[in-house]
């Protein structure tokens, strides 16, 4: 299954969106609370320049925000590039 | 070609979606996501029949009930409804739907301030969700524009967070509740400007460097690294629908029916000029359009 992270802050309701979203559909993910790990807040900022939560990482696509469209199309990429493989 | 289509997802579009199927019309909904303004909400406590639920809570029973229907539900961004000969085409960046009636209940948005560098800087300094981003901002130093209420809050939530703050208002005075005006000025870290009016915003092409406001007939450049913005909100101005009325506020212009100046097309919730904007009567007048859209629909042909 493809490896999703998402960096995210306690208080930031579409961060909770996008955790309910993957635990919906199954998908295991590591939440990553920037607010608390200065490593990981770094990172995550230097990795897209932007200044804001979540930034979620499936695979190796970031998608900025809770899209759901992209998503949901990472999400189905990932999985047919899984199928190529095979 | 549907009986109803209902643009957005906040309160008024998923009562107005669940009151039409059970009327037992076709339903399109097409939405970005399930929530709206009240997704952001962090305790809600006058929703009938839930004393006290984050925004995030209600909008999954929302959604739960939701998906207890069998309703289309749409993952898209309408940027403009056509009227036809015998309906409606809205039309998406890649797609196109096509629906006898349609109900617009696509909320509002966080205001801007229309100063330049703001678009620019957006994501890189600026931010409109104090609550989601504030985390980020440890140890900066920030300003925050807005003095009524949500402004004060990005203050107090501040407050433990940044190294200092600075608060802008470009009226004479902060209009927020006096206790958190009291508390923000009892901090060290907090320097307010009143009668300031924001001029620029500055980056060094990856980050917010400065906020300039002026301030006693004088620019003045603060150093910042963060910009809250706080001002308020304004309807959404898409989807764009030709000939539709709007006010002074660009908020849909619609009577008691919901109905706006063309027929067949109704409008719902945060986004109309209803005076107060709340999830109950965001809710409640999604209920008026959907049964006045079936009614609509009983009497056209």
């Amino acid at each position: 299954m493809v490896q999703v992270k998402i960096y995210s802050t306690p208080t930031c309701p579409y961060c909770n969106m996008a955790k309910e979203f993957f635990k919906e559909k199954g998908i295991e993910y590591e939440d990553i609370n920037v607010a608390e790990d200065q490593e990981a807040e770094k990172e995550m900022v230097e990795r897209s320049g932007q200044m804001g939560v979540p930034q979620i990482l499936i695979g190796e696509t970031l998608i900025v925000g809770f899209d759901k469209g992209a998503i949901e199309a990472a999400l189905a990429g990932s999985s047919e590039e899984k199928k190529e493989e095979e | 070609m549907y009986d109803v289509a209902v643009i957005g997802g906040g309160p008024a579009a998923v009562t107005a979606a669940i009151y039409a199927v059970r009327k037992n019309l076709s339903v399109l909904l097409v939405t970005k996501d399930i929530g709206g303004q009240m997704a952001l909400s962090a305790d809600i406590e006058n929703w009938p029949g839930t004393i006290k639920a984050t925004g995030v809570e209600l909008t999954q029973k929302f959604q739960e009930h939701l998906d207890n229907f069998e309703i289309d539900t749409k993952t898209d961004l309408v940027g403009e409804i056509v009227k036809t000969d015998d309906g409606f085409k809205i039309k998406s960046r890649a797609n196109e739907y096509n629906s006898k009636t349609v109900i617009i209940a696509t909320g509002r948005k966080p205001r801007e301030l229309g100063i330049p560098g703001e678009k620019e800087c957006k994501k890189q300094g600026v931010t409109y969700c104090a609550t989601c981003d504030a985390p980020l901002f440890a140890g900066k130093d920030v300003v925050v524009v807005g003095g009524g209420n949500s402004g004060l809050d990005a203050v107090l939530q501040l407050i433990s967070i940044a190294n200092k703050i600075y608060l802008v208002e470009a009226t004479d005075k902060l209009i927020a509740d006096e206790v958190m005006v009291e508390k923000a000025k009892a901090s060290e870290k907090v320097e307010i400007f009143t009668s300031a009016k924001p001029k620029k915003i500055c980056g060094d092409g990856k980050f917010v460097t400065s906020f300039t406001i002026e301030h006693e007939g004088q620019d003045k450049e603060l150093s910042v690294g963060g910009v809250f913005i706080e001002i308020g909100y304004v309807a959404t101005e898409k989807p764009d629908v030709e000939g539709l009325e709007r006010n002074e506020w660009k908020e849909i212009v619609v009577n008691e029916k919901c109905e706006t100046n063309i027929p067949g097309l109704f409008a719902a919730g945060d986004v109309t000029n209803v005076p107060e904007k709340q999830i109950v009567v965001a809710a409640g007048q999604g209920c008026i359009a959907s049964i006045q859209a079936f009614k609509y629909l009983s009497t056209t042909k």
